[in-house]
């Protein structure tokens, strides 16, 4: 009786202390122990060097993720950074006073300063113009006024002269009447005057003299060149240009200092014998001497006495060139970086001594590095007070090094703040023999590790035990371990960037497992403007071929365009070597990974390219005979967005005209044309392909059975009006409406469709299951919205009841088939969101039993967990008593932000772009990739970890209660015996 | 949401567009509004700047990501060039919880401006913007007490032994002893395993 009550009394008290809790929540000593944020800038354009004052010294850089940021010079850590739009890219940087870092941005109309020590903001100037043109940022520091320096902006066809101190405009010179092309602002130093040059038309080149102190036209000069000029002009000496002319085979010097402008020619043949009319002007800013770009390789030459162009050197190997730097009284420096086999020599030169050289190193460099792009140097007095080098430089895979004596002193792996595609792979199996063993923390360890964590629990650990404690958590081993795990944790994210390169990175602490620049991503003769489309997992080797590596496909492209032709490498996933490369001689838009295997465990892929043909991979006979079998149930489809245009499509017969057995004929079965007037495609989900579903029925209110719509082949569609698509919200709520649509991408079957009146986008969806959610832009509201719609099979309604289903009078058995009209219901239900979002995705897990949730990338790049029972179009504002019992929340009109739900905690993914999940072999648990400039990775189980312990699971508070009960056990029995004899006595 | 006395006042005004002559041409970028406002987080005030790398990161966000800028030393901030229409702003400062605004630029009274908050549609008179609440993105760990290990399964499980072990005794005490009796030969007869026969060794002797 006793025993019964107390289960009684217990269990619902167990159940409601093990669910008090959030479903993601963290305490702040658990960061770090499941997740791991690696911070980036992206590849640097521009890079300015602080290190004339004590203190620490930094590299102000800027980059093409439109990052600006203080890095500490010695270890190549971020001190401060920042994250500017996606549109406001950086076209200049400067420091300015010695204190403020300046930069120009978004095409020249934003001009901002920047605190040097921590990076605050401390003022920004709006730029006017009319018409775009270049964007040139100069910091007159020579010109003083009133201890300010005066900051030169040209930008939007108008020259602007600003405070450094506070980004008023001191004056304004517009050329926008003139309709000149200003290629150059030069201030020769220790005079007011400043020159503005460039070109009206192809021939015409125009100087303009103008007071620095107050903008005042000076002079005006104007001068004709008949052969026309080609790219821009370079500043060679105080008073002298250099440019190309229109045919590219000569080189054009331009005088304009004087009264008249005078144009000196010299033909490139004349300088170099094997000269080419590929002829390009480097654009590092020396004085007296400049660089040229003949096919592959550099020629340097000077500006003799008499103005006359002469080759001092010709450099054969790929090389870089800096800016001149000033070092002391009067010497300017430069360096040129060029790869010699296998190594990179560093050679720091005299301006006006070719031959004198100051410095010149050779450094061996990781050959997965590619080419030297560009160096910026800078200099540091030794301890014998003469002058040595330092020098930056930015590698063809985006990464950043600092070499100073001939040595990588630190080195960034600037690439991955890049990422274009994400996919896994699984690590190595443990075998015998290998020596991991060894390693691993023996029992007396593990004890001792635990006994401390009591401590800790209890209060009694002192700060030296708390700080043991912190490091072996984070340092755990069991978690950056090479080898698969029981629970699946343990993977290699393999990413492709937009460097081409590929990395594998470490799911337990994020490290680079190995690194790969492809070869086929490279640009090359045949290849200009190589591009990485994606990454797919080419070849999984199954339980009985272990000792096979699996192998990863990528997929580029030879150009921005859609039909430039494809490339495709074979990676090995485990040691990240380029099995093979193929070089396509179609184009590639789209990739559809296929459910089937060949005998070696090779997925066979189809590659559908410009002209709706489909390429089959990999090209054997085996692969062919297997998708012969599946010919007839390949479908796809194409999404044409400016045209409005959906269609499906499957394949015919091989290829007519080509021979080529893998290459097919498509055809298409259905289009949906969306009237180009009303509607516009802004956005097209579709089902993730490797989800797992765990059970197609949903019971409703304990008895009642719903059957989930599941159907790969649907397609979540959502147009706009056009009006609402370009410009944010230049729209009234009248003329703007969503329209969302499920399509059936098999037949072209329109399940469902809603019109949300006076909504509009951007749209990011996610669809799962049966379930898409939608986020949008609600005018009337002027609030975000979330919206869900779910889906489900109305035909096999009736299967619920179970006589019918033992007397086998159910259509469960009946075929499926596409054609046959679905019957589908869908249910609804909207509500507010507060922020903007960047994107959207659900966890995925091993069999897809845990209920699911939402991550959202919001506006502030962090990532929120939202569980998907707050998007349930059953929630009501008063639900019953059966619909609370099965979790359904009460409505509300907007969906709740709990700070403790986000995924990211205190962290930011700055820039963030996308979220990638991917199941661990434990049921519970899902593992989270969050990619934009900075990486974020955690492990999270949605429903909690219910099949396993917990990491902070105390093995030391359960030896202890065990140790008691025996005890206690003992006690009780002597007492029981002692009483028993007494009774027996009596 | 306490309301503090506003400082500064939201100015819409229009780009002074008759000093460029050429802009007449490019009707592009005339037409463009100044947005200028205020992020006021209460902790910069009582603290002063004693938190500088939280509030440096403070992003000010127009029409979910459109344009970014960031807050001046003393949290002021704009948008230039904005044309005339509904615009959202939201405020991305880290360990807080802003509310975005709606703010309306008028093309037709220039000058003339409106500016709600969205989560609770209250009207800001002027543009200084301020946290709802703040945000604790960690549980915070409770002290260790004697009540929370009672109340693990662990604890739970040893309170209900010792409950059976030094309570049940005490309640049979206080039973009647003759009931007491009928109970034990009940008991007996019934075969009930007493605590002792489950024990080695005990259940020898006990039959």
């Amino acid at each position: 009786m006793g025993m019964r009550m107390a289960i009684r009394v217990f269990l619902p008290l167990l159940l409601l202390l093990a669910s008090a809790e959030h479903s993601f929540s963290l305490y702040e000593d658990q960061v770090g122990l499941m997740d791991w944020h690696q911070q980036y800038m992206g590849k640097v354009k521009h890079a300015v060097f602080h290190t004339q004052k004590t203190g620490r010294k930094r590299v102000v850089v800027s980059t093409e993720e439109n990052v600006i940021a203080s890095l500490d010079l010695r270890h190549g850590e971020i001190f401060w950074r920042h994250v500017l739009g996606t549109n406001d890219s950086v076209d200049g940087i400067d420091i300015a006073l010695g204190k403020y870092v300046i930069t120009l941005s978004s095409e020249g109309s934003v001009l901002r300063a920047w605190n040097l020590p921590d990076g605050k903001m401390v003022w920004e100037s709006f730029l006017q113009g009319s018409k775009p043109s270049k964007s040139l940022l100069s910091v007159l520091i020579n010109l003083k006024v009133d201890k300010d320096n005066v900051i030169l902006v040209f930008s939007k066809g108008c020259l602007h002269a600003l405070s450094s101190i506070d980004g008023e405009v001191l004056w304004e010179k517009d050329f926008s009447a003139e309709s000149i092309e200003v290629q150059q602002i030069i201030q020769p130093s220790g005079s007011d005057i400043i020159y503005a040059v460039g070109f009206v038309g192809s021939s015409q080149f125009n100087a303009y003299e103008i007071d620095a102190k107050n903008g005042e036209l000076l002079k005006h000069k104007s001068a004709a060149f008949p052969d026309g000029f080609y790219g821009e002009v370079l500043l060679v000496s105080s008073d002298m240009l250099v440019s190309l002319d229109a045919t590219r085979s000569s080189l054009v010097t331009i005088n304009f200092q004087n009264e008249e402008i005078n144009f000196g020619k010299t033909y490139i043949s004349d300088l170099v014998e094997e000269s080419s009319r590929n002829a390009v002007i480097l654009p590092s800013k020396l004085s007296g001497i400049f660089a040229i770009k003949v096919d592959t390789f550099s020629v340097f030459i000077r500006v003799t006495t008499e103005r006359k162009l002469e080759v001092v050197d010709k450099i054969n190997n790929a090389a870089a060139v800096s800016d001149a730097l000033s070092f002391s009284e009067g010497q300017q420096a430069f360096a040129i970086v060029e790869h010699v086999d296998g190594k990179i020599l560093l050679t720091v030169k005299l301006n006006h001594d070719w031959n004198g050289d100051l410095l010149k190193e050779s450094i061996v460099m990781d050959h997965q590095r590619g080419l030297v792009h560009m160096v910026f140097i800078n200099t540091y007095i030794r301890t014998d007070r003469s002058h040595g080098f330092r020098a930056l430089i930015v590698m063809e895979d985006h990464s950043l090094l600092l070499l100073q004596q001939g040595a990588i002193v630190w080195s960034r792996e600037e690439s991955l703040a890049s990422i274009v595609d994400v996919t896994t792979s699984e690590l190595p199996v443990e075998k015998k023999g290998v020596s991991v063993a060894k390693v691993e923390q023996n029992l007396f360890e593990w004890l001792n590790g635990h006994i401390l964590k009591l401590k800790g629990t209890l209060m009694l650990a002192s700060l030296e035990d708390i700080a043991t404690i912190q490091g072996m958590r984070l340092k755990s081993f069991e978690k950056s371990k090479m080898t698969r795990d029981h629970n699946g944790f343990r993977k290699l994210l393999i990413v492709l960037t937009r460097a081409g390169k590929l990395y594998a990175l470490h799911t337990g602490d994020g490290r680079v497992v190995w690194s790969l620049l492809l070869s086929s991503l490279r640009k090359s003769g045949s290849c200009e403007n190589p591009t990485g489309l994606g990454v797919y997992q080419w070849q999984v080797p199954h339980h009985h071929a272990l000792d096979e590596n699996p192998s990863i496909l990528v997929v580029g492209r030879c150009g921005p365009n859609w039909d430039a032709p494809g490339v495709l490498s074979f990676v090995d996933a485990y040691i990240g070597k380029e099995l093979d490369s193929l070089d396509l001689t179609h184009s590639v838009t789209q990739v559809i990974p296929l459910p089937f295997t060949d005998s070696v465990e090779q997925h066979l892929h189809l590659i559908i390219d410009a002209d709706h043909h489909a390429h089959l991979y990999p090209r054997t006979s085996e692969a062919i005979g297997i998708f012969q079998n599946e010919f007839s149930n390949v479908y796809w489809y194409s999404v044409d967005a400016d045209n409005g245009i959906i269609k499906g499509h499957d394949l015919k017969i091989n290829c007519i005209g080509v021979a080529d057995e893998y290459c097919f004929d498509s055809r298409d079965l259905w289009s949906i044309v969306f009237p180009s007037e009303s509607e516009k495609i802004i956005e097209t989900v579709t089902r993730k392909l490797n989800e797992v579903v765990h059970t197609q029925a949903k019971v409703i209110d304990g008895q009642d059975v719903m059957y989930k719509y599941i159907s790969k082949n649907l397609l979540f569609v959502a147009t706009v009006a056009p009006k609402a698509s370009g410009e944010f919200r230049m729209v009234t709520p009248e003329e703007s409406w969503l329209v969302v649509y499920l399509i059936d991408t098999v037949t072209g079957r329109i399940l469902h469709r809603m019109t949300h009146h006076g909504s509009q986008g951007p749209v990011r969806a996610v669809f799962s299951e049966n379930w898409v959610v939608y986020h949008y832009f609600n005018l009337r509201a002027h609030r975000y919205e979330m919206s869900v719609i779910e889906i489900y099979d109305q035909s096999r309604a009736d299967n619920k009841d179970v006589l019918k289903l033992v007397f086998g009078k159910h259509n469960l058995t009946s075929p499926i088939s596409l054609y046959s009209r679905p019957e589908v219901i869908t249910k609804s239900q909207s509500y507010f969101f507060t922020h903007s979002v960047k994107t959207i995705t659900v966890t995925s897990t091993a069999k897809g039993i845990t209920s699911k949730q939402l991550l959202i990338g919001t506006v502030g790049d962090q990532v929120l967990a939202l569980d998907k029972r707050y998007l349930d179009p059953r929630r009501s504002v008063n639900p019953t008593q059966a619909e609370k019992e099965e979790g359904v929340i009460p409505l509300t009109d907007s969906l709740p932000i709990i700070p403790q739900s986000y995924v990211t905690h205190a962290l930011k993914v700055e820039g963030l772009r996308g979220i990638v999940t991917v199941p661990a072999k434990l049921e519970s648990t899902t593992l989270a990739f969050a990619y934009g400039v900075d990486l974020f990775f955690t492990r999270m189980a949605p429903s909690r970890t219910y099949d396993s312990l917990t990491e902070d699971f105390s093995y030391a508070l359960l030896l202890i209660t065990i140790v008691a009960l025996i005890a206690a056990i003992f006690v009780t029995w002597v007492l029981s015996e002692r009483k028993e004899l007494q009774e027996k006595w009596r | 949401m306490r309301s503090k006395p506003i400082i500064l006042v939201l100015l819409v005004h229009l780009c002074l567009s008759f000093l460029y002559s050429s802009l007449a041409t490019s009707p592009g970028s005339s037409d463009g509004f100044t947005i200028n406002g205020r992020v006021k987080i209460p902790s910069m005030d009582v603290k002063g700047f004693g938190l500088p790398g939280k509030l440096s990161n403070v992003k000010v966000i127009l029409n979910g990501g459109q344009r970014v800028t960031f807050l001046r030393a003393d949290g002021f901030f704009s948008f230039h060039d904005v044309p005339a229409g509904t615009h959202l702003i939201e405020v991305d400062a880290l360990g807080y919880f802003f509310s975005p605004v709606r703010v309306d630029v008028s093309a037709r009274y220039p000058g003339k401006v409106q500016a709600a908050l969205t989560e609770n549609r209250r009207s800001l008179i002027e543009l200084v913007l301020e946290p709802l609440r703040e945000e604790q993105y960690y549980e915070i760990r409770e002290p260790f007490s004697v009540m929370s290990l009672v109340k693990s399964p662990m604890g739970l499980m040893m309170g209900f032994m010792l409950v059976v072990v030094f309570l049940m005794p005490k309640l049979m005490e206080n039973m009647d002893p003759e009931e007491m009796k009928r109970a034990q030969e009940e008991m007996r007869s019934q075969g009930v395993p007493s605590l002792a026969n489950l024990l080695p060794g005990g259940a020898g002797r006990s039959s």
